[in-house]
């Protein structure tokens, strides 16, 4: 078990770096000079300078990735051409938005999309079945952004229940578990949860399906011993799968989370991010974008090794 | 049809020194460790004969094929052809137009997306045959293999039963007009019945395009029926080669007596209360130093962990390689020597 | 050279034809309801995006400040007009030309150039495969979202720029199930005789590989389809997509935001459009899986 766990952490060590070559990539496939993209356009010359030293513009681009490199793993991004601020600053408060949204959305997601998985799986055929695959297609049919927005109109142009932007600090400090704070989370985290409830509702619905299909519960059946000892195997033989979609569904939330955040003027990372295309942020963008892709990665083996701790039967390579 | 070289009495095939370890995945960091699937075996393949290879499952017998079809790269070792070494007198492109190969799985080995006519006229068209004459040969040979071409030419394999597949296959394998073909337990997944039909197809064809066979089975009976020679495998290794009856008679290395007295017997007086092979064969990562066989043989003495038998020469064409047959051996039961 | 081997028959009168794979596939398929359902609606799309110069009733581009935010209905203007005066009926009937272009275009493109590096890397195996497959696995590290934005974001709004990005976002996909199914094709008896008789690797992918590989690919590209008109709306919606004042369904989304306090229903209808798009190529996909019988 550790042993596969440490197998897994070594192959992810490529795969960041590969990433992190990516992502200091997109400064150079960004037309114009690098230079400009990240100063202000106002900058002085003697800055122009410097900030070509420091990054070393002028060598060679191997060289100019390890400094990158050298200093991204100090923690040091560069800093934000629209706030002046260090951008590793910025990401870390978005971060903890984007987060809460993003795991609110999932466990809502889950719970919702295993409730109806379930009830799919154990009544096959029936009307509950047929709802349960419908709502699993039209969540991942759904533009989710479009989603946003009409229960916007609903629930807060035409009923006045919900706000319909803003939320995350509120400037306080506080982040409470009362209402005038939660309000805000309501509407963006029943949008976003409509991707995971899908497709955790078709993979619980084929597990359930798959025990069932088992000898040992037909045997169950026929002994009339139904629901409760069936309902223990199917937990126990769907839990690793389970865990690991919705870890998996977490990373995406987090690294696909800009169209809701947009939406929802939700602000996170997503939001922080399409400030920084707007503003043409590019140190902004390039960093926010190196954490979230990180962090999926990391979501990846985390979940890898949850798996097989649960279950040793499963070990990818 | 390619042209005979070397006359009757030049070995068709000639196998020298054949090795081929494959490394195994996920192993130690330190220890290169491989599968000793092929470990150095030499035989000779005569013109126009069948030669039969048996052993276990795992003893190296599909490899053997594969390296010798030249499916696999052999770590060392050479083969020659009708006296041509393959590589240097003779083109790869030219030894496969004859040698020709049967694979055990019917349904895997034919393209699920081609037709049976598509499936025989690949072969030729790749080596220049027109289209046209390309399916001719196709229906011919469906034709010679029992088959009507007007019912199967057009089908896909899904819709033929595993006896008729197997039919396609052999047709196949002779739509180059090969000289030598290989049949890896091309009849072992058939239905009895279907098998004897198969195997005097084999026996009609083979005299019919005066073929030479590479027989491979683990079935003792049919080997007995079809094969003019046998080699028996163990572990990687040749345990003993020599003519059917010679050795289903005489077998001179104890693993191949062991594999004869594990026969089906038709005759209750026969059978035997103890399987006379026990066990697995060992891991053919870490194979038992000295002769092989050392751990699972009845003869075995201290002397067989110590030293590997050489294949020795029992009397015409018949060879084993057992320390109980060699003189000054050490081993007790080894002849005293030769006056 | 061609081996579609000739169907002329040699010796036998008549050779007894079986339906072949493909006919198989489409028997299947135009039986399922809601995949034929599915397809009309596809093609009707199309059809409008095709024809919007003579459907439109209107120029999508002219508006007039004395007519915004009209509700559904108003005489002249069925689906009302958007927050500059402009028609939406016909703004949304020539939307589907840009939508569906950038939606549409990146996963064909994307199909030819993955399904090639996918199998290319699962029929050379060894190293080769190595370098390719990490190299996929860099970019298959990154929520597809994230990496569309990263890369339309960088390269600055536009249509060429979106394309490019969705590309670039599902080549990888797109290459790793190539990769998966050509290695166990690749492993099959049948490749093997192929080898054994002496065909190069140009015949065998050709004849035994493709073949046998492109079903499941093409399945897997159709269902992306779905996910890329999502996408490719999205980008728009972020205003990275195409530009004001073209019409494209998810800019169209982005600009009437403002309109969600007037005029509600209207702020809406573009992403109706997207709906429909996505869920017509998403059940059509669903059927050409079940057809083609490709195991998931």
């Amino acid at each position: 078990m550790l042993a596969y766990a440490f197998k897994r952490l070594l192959h992810v060590i490529p795969v960041a770096f590969g990433v992190s070559i990516v992502c200091f990539l997109l400064l150079h496939i960004a037309p114009g000079d690098p230079l400009a993209a990240i100063l202000p356009a106002d900058a002085t010359a003697e800055l122009q300078a410097q900030m070509r030293a420091l990054y070393g513009l002028d060598r060679p681009l191997v060289i100019q990735y390890l400094l990158w490199l050298l200093r991204a793993l100090h923690g040091d991004l560069g800093l934000s051409i629209a706030t002046g601020r260090p951008v590793t600053r910025e990401i870390l408060g978005a971060m903890v938005n984007s987060f809460i949204l993003a795991g609110v959305a999932t466990l809502i997601g889950f719970s919702l999309g295993s409730l109806l998985g379930f009830l799919a799986g154990l009544y096959r055929g029936s009307w509950i079945d047929r709802l349960a695959s419908s709502i699993a297609m039209l969540g991942v049919s759904v533009p989710h952004y479009w989603l946003g927005i009409v229960l916007v109109i609903i629930f807060s142009v035409e009923l006045n229940w919900l706000p319909a932007t803003g939320g995350g600090t509120d400037g306080s400090g506080g982040r409470a578990l009362d209402w005038s704070y939660l309000r805000f989370l309501v509407l963006p985290a029943l949008t976003m949860s409509v991707i995971p409830m899908g497709i955790i509702a078709r993979t619980i619905r084929s597990l359930v399906a798959e025990v069932l299909a088992q000898d040992f519960v037909q045997a169950l059946a026929a002994k009339g011993l139904m629901p409760r000892q069936i309902l223990r195997h199917v937990i126990r033989n769907a839990a690793p799968t389970a865990i690991s979609v919705m870890g998996l569904q977490l990373g995406y939330l987090l690294g696909g989370s800009i169209l809701i955040e947009t939406v929802f003027s939700w602000p996170g990372t997503g939001f922080l991010l399409n400030n920084a295309i707007f503003t043409r942020d590019l140190p902004m963008l390039q960093g926010t974008i190196l954490i979230l892709a990180l962090f999926f990665v990391i979501m990846n083996v985390l979940v890898d090794i949850v798996q097989s701790a649960i279950d040793p039967r499963i070990q990818r390579n | 049809m390619s042209l005979d070289l070397g006359g009757p009495a030049q070995p068709l095939l000639t196998v020298q020194g054949l090795v081929k370890h494959f490394p195994v995945k996920g192993s130690g960091l330190m220890r290169r460790r491989v599968v000793r699937a092929v470990d150095g075996i030499d035989f000779k393949v005569k013109k126009g004969e069948t030669l039969g290879v048996v052993g276990e499952s795992g003893c190296g017998k599909s490899t053997t094929a594969r390296l010798i079809m030249k499916l696999l790269d052999p770590d060392s070792g050479t083969v020659l052809f009708d006296g041509q070494k393959l590589g240097h007198e003779l083109e790869l492109s030219a030894y496969r137009r004859q040698v020709q190969m049967v694979f055990q799985d019917s349904y895997a080995s034919l393209n699920p997306r081609l037709t049976i006519e598509e499936s025989i006229a690949f072969a030729p068209r790749i080596h220049g045959v027109t289209a046209r004459a390309a399916t001719e040969r196709a229906h011919a040979l469906l034709n010679r293999v029992g088959l009507d071409p007007g019912r199967f030419a057009g089908r896909y394999p899904h819709e033929l039963s595993g006896g008729q597949r197997q039919r396609v296959n052999i047709a196949r394998a002779l739509a180059l007009e090969p000289r030598l073909v290989i049949l890896d337990e091309a009849v072992s997944a058939l239905d009895k019945s279907v098998e004897a039909q198969v195997l005097n197809l084999l026996l009609d064809l083979k005299d019919e395009f005066g073929l030479t066979y590479i027989f491979i089975s683990h079935d003792l009976n049919v080997v007995r029926f079809l094969c003019d020679r046998v080699m028996v495998m163990y572990l990687g290794k040749a345990a003993e080669i020599g003519d059917t009856e010679a050795i289903y008679e005489r077998p001179g290395h104890p693993y191949s007596k062991a594999l004869l007295a594990s026969m089906p017997k038709a005759n209750p007086a026969e059978r035997m209360d103890e399987p006379p092979l026990a066990g697995d064969p060992p891991n053919p990562i870490d194979p038992p130093s000295g002769c092989r066989f050392h751990p699972r043989c009845a003869l075995a003495e201290p002397v067989c962990s110590q030293s590997e038998p050489p294949l020795l020469q029992l009397g015409g064409d018949h060879e084993a390689a057992c320390l109980a047959n060699m003189s000054g051996s050490g081993h007790s039961l080894a002849p005293s020597r030769a006056p | 050279m061609a081996l579609t081997l000739t169907r002329e028959k040699a010796q036998p009168a008549i050779v007894l034809r079986s339906p072949g794979y493909w006919q198989g596939v489409l028997a299947r398929l135009s039986r399922d309801r809601i995949a034929m359902i599915a397809l009309i609606v596809v093609a009707l799309l199309i059809l409008m995006a095709i024809l919007a110069p003579y459907l439109a009733p209107d120029d999508p581009t002219r508006g007039s400040l004395a007519r915004r935010l009209k509700p559904l209905g108003t005489p002249g203007h069925v689906l009302g007009t958007d927050e500059l005066g402009r028609d939406m009926l016909s703004r949304l009937i020539w939307g589907a030309r840009l939508s569906l272009v950038m939606g549409v275009v990146p996963v064909p493109v994307a199909f030819v150039l993955g399904s090639a590096i996918g199998i290319i890397a699962g029929y050379a195996g060894g190293l080769t495969n190595s370098i390719i497959m990490r190299t996929v696995d860099v970019f298959y590290a990154f929520p597809s979202v994230l990496l569309a934005v990263a890369l339309s974001g960088t390269l600055g709004s536009g249509l060429t720029n979106a394309l490019v990005s969705l590309t670039v976002v599902f080549i990888p996909q797109i290459a790793r199930v190539a990769e998966s199914v050509t290695t166990q094709v690749h492993r099959l008896d049948y490749v093997e005789a192929a080898r054994a008789s002496g065909a190069g690797s140009l015949a065998i992918v050709r004849v035994h590989i493709l073949g046998n590989v492109l079903a499941p690919i093409f399945v897997f590209s159709t269902s992306l389809i779905s996910v890329s008109m999502i996408l490719a709306a999205g980008l728009s919606f972020l205003g990275l997509g195409v530009r004001p004042p073209d019409a494209e369904w998810g800019l169209m989304l982005n600009t009437l935001r403002t309109a969600i306090y007037i005029n509600p229903t209207i702020a809406a209808l573009p992403g109706v459009m997207i709906f429909i798009t996505s869920i017509a190529f998403n059940l059509f996909s669903d059927g050409l899986r079940n057809a083609m019988d490709v195991k998931t």
